[in-house]
């Protein structure tokens, strides 16, 4: 991929980033909790030639009555748009923390055969008191925090490999449906947990799903593409640097938006935060004219492979971003989008790794 | 069977009144996975593909029924301690499977599996109402608990729950659940983005358990669906099970298939009922049945026939008595007598999968009994083996004898209708679609129409009271 391509992923979640964001939606707030939300806000993606969408979520609602108190959990919003879809790429939040391994990744490889390989993982780390006490658990300490998403990171793989491809053997003649040599424990043993395996479901089309991982969570080691929060893009380019060094495929920075749109922008940013401030999490923030936009991603191209927006207020941004700003970036040489049929590898220039236990035997190691 | 024997069959006592309008109620079990399903047939559509889903799924819309279930197994069955290679194996997660399935269907109802002994209430109560509202009130969850330690070796408890307690375990979850999805209040969200606040303070409650079986302190996220909450299945057959079918459940997936033992089983679920201040209508009975339909009633006995050969094939009767051996029969042949050797001491292994409760001891008694058939009558393996395997009860005929004897279920209350399990598919399921369903309608037992859009409305089940 040349290096002045940028990748774009865009954050779906609720009615935009900002929190207040339900006040200028145009809409109920509830209307947020539908299934014709959840379809036209990626059908809107999709459309804009996004390459992959993330669904944020968390044990717990985003707020508890000020701002969105509901929210629908990300694996299934994603599943419910896969056939609604045909080349974006659908990537769920799902929480290591708060949930059985076992079930995370049976539900992602499934993702994956539902989507005929468009699925991801954002790999979720809900670590407060209120997420943990879903499971009637406690907060993890820094280091056992850390011990358990790669546990869970490095098991997912293991069951995704689990079946090799070509484990269904489908011989009338012996009457075998599957070729049991083909078919592997994993015997994961980790910190908290052991899981026997294989996975229930066969190996998913794309081999491995792709993995998102903040950059503060310390996965880049395992993750596809790390997310760089940092505020100025001299500190992106560091970090992407660093992140790529420890192993991750892909850096993508996070970036905050809100454009000019009958009022500028900082009035627009403004008014919203009247009702509630816009925490920025130390993440690159813009503020300004598409064309200001534009001019940005150009030149964050030159330093990392994608981005991730998070757009103040879908309504009104993404339209926009649809209309002037990734269609001038597509001009420029800077964007393309997906095609239909691709899988979310093939759009992200990765290849598709054959299973470890294929590997094993293929350099004539022990079945 | 023909209609005019309703006037004799108002006097069989199924705890329901004698009903002539009652309607048939049809589910697909879809397990995907296992012996009956026949993968070696070029007709049959390949396991995984989402097509084969959606086109099921689509097809039994067509044909008006209630419900589309997924079935569940957490761990790849086994046999010699390797992936047991005969059955069809692999399967996708039921919830995110039928999430899809919600955006390629218009009205059938969306049934998932899951199990209440290795998932964390909170999280699967979310998951569930989740696919509740994508489907706009189509969903439902079929409960099921695990008491073997096997399964357990792929989730954080381990194999932690005992027997006696998973019921126990089950009715708490399923608590926690309907409280979870009970605890928006109505209109909590306000209706215009010119509101205060999102939602009305105070609107939406935190629910709290702590007990040694289910802990946990989590708000509702979702408000109620269009059907209220997910519709609740339950298909355990021990005590418990009918306890937390009594108590909860709005449909019950039954083992009780046979006519006289589907009215033995209606009477007692509805005298447990009772108990509960619940209605003898209040709870939908779905036996689960297989379907072999011909042209004539011979046709049809000569497919069941075709069916079973493939079911409980050689191959397969020799795993079966691998397992009761506890050693490697292979170079027997199915046709001949059992082995001359000697079985390994010990009960079974539950490697191979689920055993039952009734078949985790006398493992030698019954190989006792098996060496006097096989002497004294000759039998071979194979046909010990079909002998020995308990069917689901078949219903083996035309469209019309098939639909006469649903009729006189649906009608004396025996049953509400059937939960059906595909040997087949496609074309097993497309047969009751085709040539079933029309038998049903012209006898006045099967709708002609979806008349509403939910699943609590498909089963014709009473409004939740909110």
């Amino acid at each position: 991929m040349p290096v002045s391509e940028l990748l774009i992923a865009l954050e779906v979640d609720g009615d935009g980033a900002h929190p207040a964001a339900w006040r200028q939606s145009g809409r109920a707030p509830g209307d947020v909790l539908t299934a014709r939300a959840t379809a036209a806000i990626v059908a809107s993606a999709e459309a804009a030639g996004v390459a992959l969408v993330t669904f944020d979520d968390a044990p717990t609602p985003p707020s508890d009555s000020l701002d969105a108190a509901g929210r629908i959990e990300a694996g299934s919003r994603a599943a419910y748009v896969s056939t609604l879809t045909d080349r974006i790429g659908l990537a769920p939040t799902l929480h290591a923390t708060v949930t059985e391994p076992f079930h995370l990744a049976t539900q992602l490889a499934s993702l994956d055969w539902a989507t005929n390989g468009r699925g991801a993982w954002v790999v979720g780390a809900a670590n407060d008191a209120d997420g943990r006490a879903t499971i009637g658990e406690k907060p993890l300490s820094a280091d056992a925090l850390h011990r358990e998403l790669s546990d869970v990171v490095d098991v997912a793989r293991a069951l995704w490999d689990s079946w090799e491809d070509d484990a269904v053997i489908k011989d009338g003649a012996t009457g075998r449906y599957l070729d049991p040599q083909k078919v592997h424990p994993v015997s994961f043993t980790g910190a908290d947990f052991t899981i026997t395996g294989p996975l229930i479901t066969p190996r998913p089309p794309q081999g491995q799903l792709v993995v998102l991982a903040a950059d503060a969570l310390g996965l880049a080691d395992r993750a596809d593409i790390v997310l760089i929060s940092a505020p100025d893009t001299a500190s992106i380019a560091d970090r992407a640097q660093e992140a790529k060094a420890a192993g991750a495929a892909l850096a993508f920075a996070e970036l905050q938006v809100v454009l000019d749109a009958g009022h500028s922008a900082a009035a627009r940013l403004a008014e919203l935060d009247e009702s509630t401030t816009w925490r920025d999490d130390a993440k690159l923030r813009y503020i300004g004219s598409a064309t200001g936009l534009v001019d940005l991603l150009t030149s964050l191209s030159g330093i990392v492979d994608g981005v991730r927006l998070h757009l103040a207020v879908h309504a009104i941004d993404l339209p926009i971003l649809a209309e002037q700003v990734l269609p001038a970036l597509t001009a420029a040489g800077v964007h393309r989008a997906p095609q239909a049929g691709d899988t979310l590898r093939q759009t992200l220039g990765l290849s598709r790794p054959i299973s470890r236990f294929a590997a094993l035997t293929s350099t004539g190691g022990p079945r | 069977m023909t209609a005019s024997s309703g006037s004799e069959d108002s006097g069989i006592d199924t705890g329901a009144p004698y009903d002539h309008d009652a309607h048939v109620h049809l589910g697909v079990f879809y397990s995907g996975v296992g012996p009956q399903v026949i993968w070696t047939d070029p007709s049959a559509a390949p396991q995984m593909p989402r097509e084969t889903f959606i086109n099921v799924a689509q097809l039994l819309e067509r044909g008006l029924f209630d419900a589309f279930f997924l079935g569940e197994g957490l761990r790849v069955r086994e046999s010699k301690g390797r992936a047991f290679d005969l059955d069809v194996a692999g399967r996708p997660d039921a919830i995110t499977q039928l999430s899809m399935l919600a955006g390629a269907t218009q009205r059938i109802g969306l049934v998932a599996t899951q199990n209440a002994t290795y998932n964390f209430p909170a999280d699967l109560a979310r998951r569930l109402a989740s696919l509740d509202i994508l489907s706009d009130g189509r969903a439902g969850w079929n409960v099921v608990t695990t008491d073997n330690a096997w399964t357990g070796e792929n989730f954080r408890h381990g194999g932690w729950l005992d027997h006696e307690r998973r019921y126990e375990r089950a009715t708490q979850m399923v608590q926690a659940a309907k409280a979870l999805w009970a605890s928006w209040d109505d209109n909590a969200a306000a209706d215009s983005p010119a509101a205060k606040s999102w939602a009305r303070p105070g609107s939406i409650e935190t629910v709290e358990r702590s007990t040694d079986l289910v802990s946990l302190r989590a708000p509702g996220t979702l408000p109620p669906s269009r059907q209220g909450r997910p519709v609740l299945f339950q298909s355990g057959d021990s005590a418990g099970g009918r306890e937390l079918a009594a108590q909860h459940a709005d449909v019950v997936f039954s083992a009780n298939g046979p006519f006289e033992k589907a009215v033995v089983y209606a009477r007692d679920l509805r005298q447990r009922l009772a108990a509960h201040g619940r209605g003898p209508n209040s709870v939908r009975i779905l036996p689960g049945a297989s379907v072999i339909l011909g042209d004539t009633e011979q046709d049809a006995k000569d497919k069941a026939e075709w069916v079973r050969d493939l079911q409980l094939s050689g191959p397969r009767a020799i795993a079966f008595f691998e397992q009761y051996w506890g050693s490697d029969l292979s170079a027997y042949d199915p046709d001949g007598p059992l082995p001359a050797i000697e079985p390994v001491q010990g009960e079974l292994d539950p490697s191979r999968g689920t055993i039952s409760i009734a078949d985790r001891t006398g493992k030698m008694d019954r190989i006792r009994e098996w060496r006097r058939r096989s002497d004294e009558d000759g039998l071979s393996m194979l046909q010990l083996f079909r002998e020995a395997t308990a069917r689901q009860s078949a219903f083996v005929g035309t469209p019309a004898q098939i639909a006469d004897q649903w009729a006189r279920y649906v009608r004396t209350g025996a049953a509400d209708g059937f939960n059906i399990s595909p040997h087949l598919v496609p074309s097993s399921l497309s047969d009751i679609v085709d040539t079933l369903v029309p038998a049903l309608q012209d006898r006045g037992v099967y709708r002609t129409a979806y008349e509403g859009t939910t699943l609590r409305e498909h089963l014709a089940l009473t409004p939740l009271n909110r």
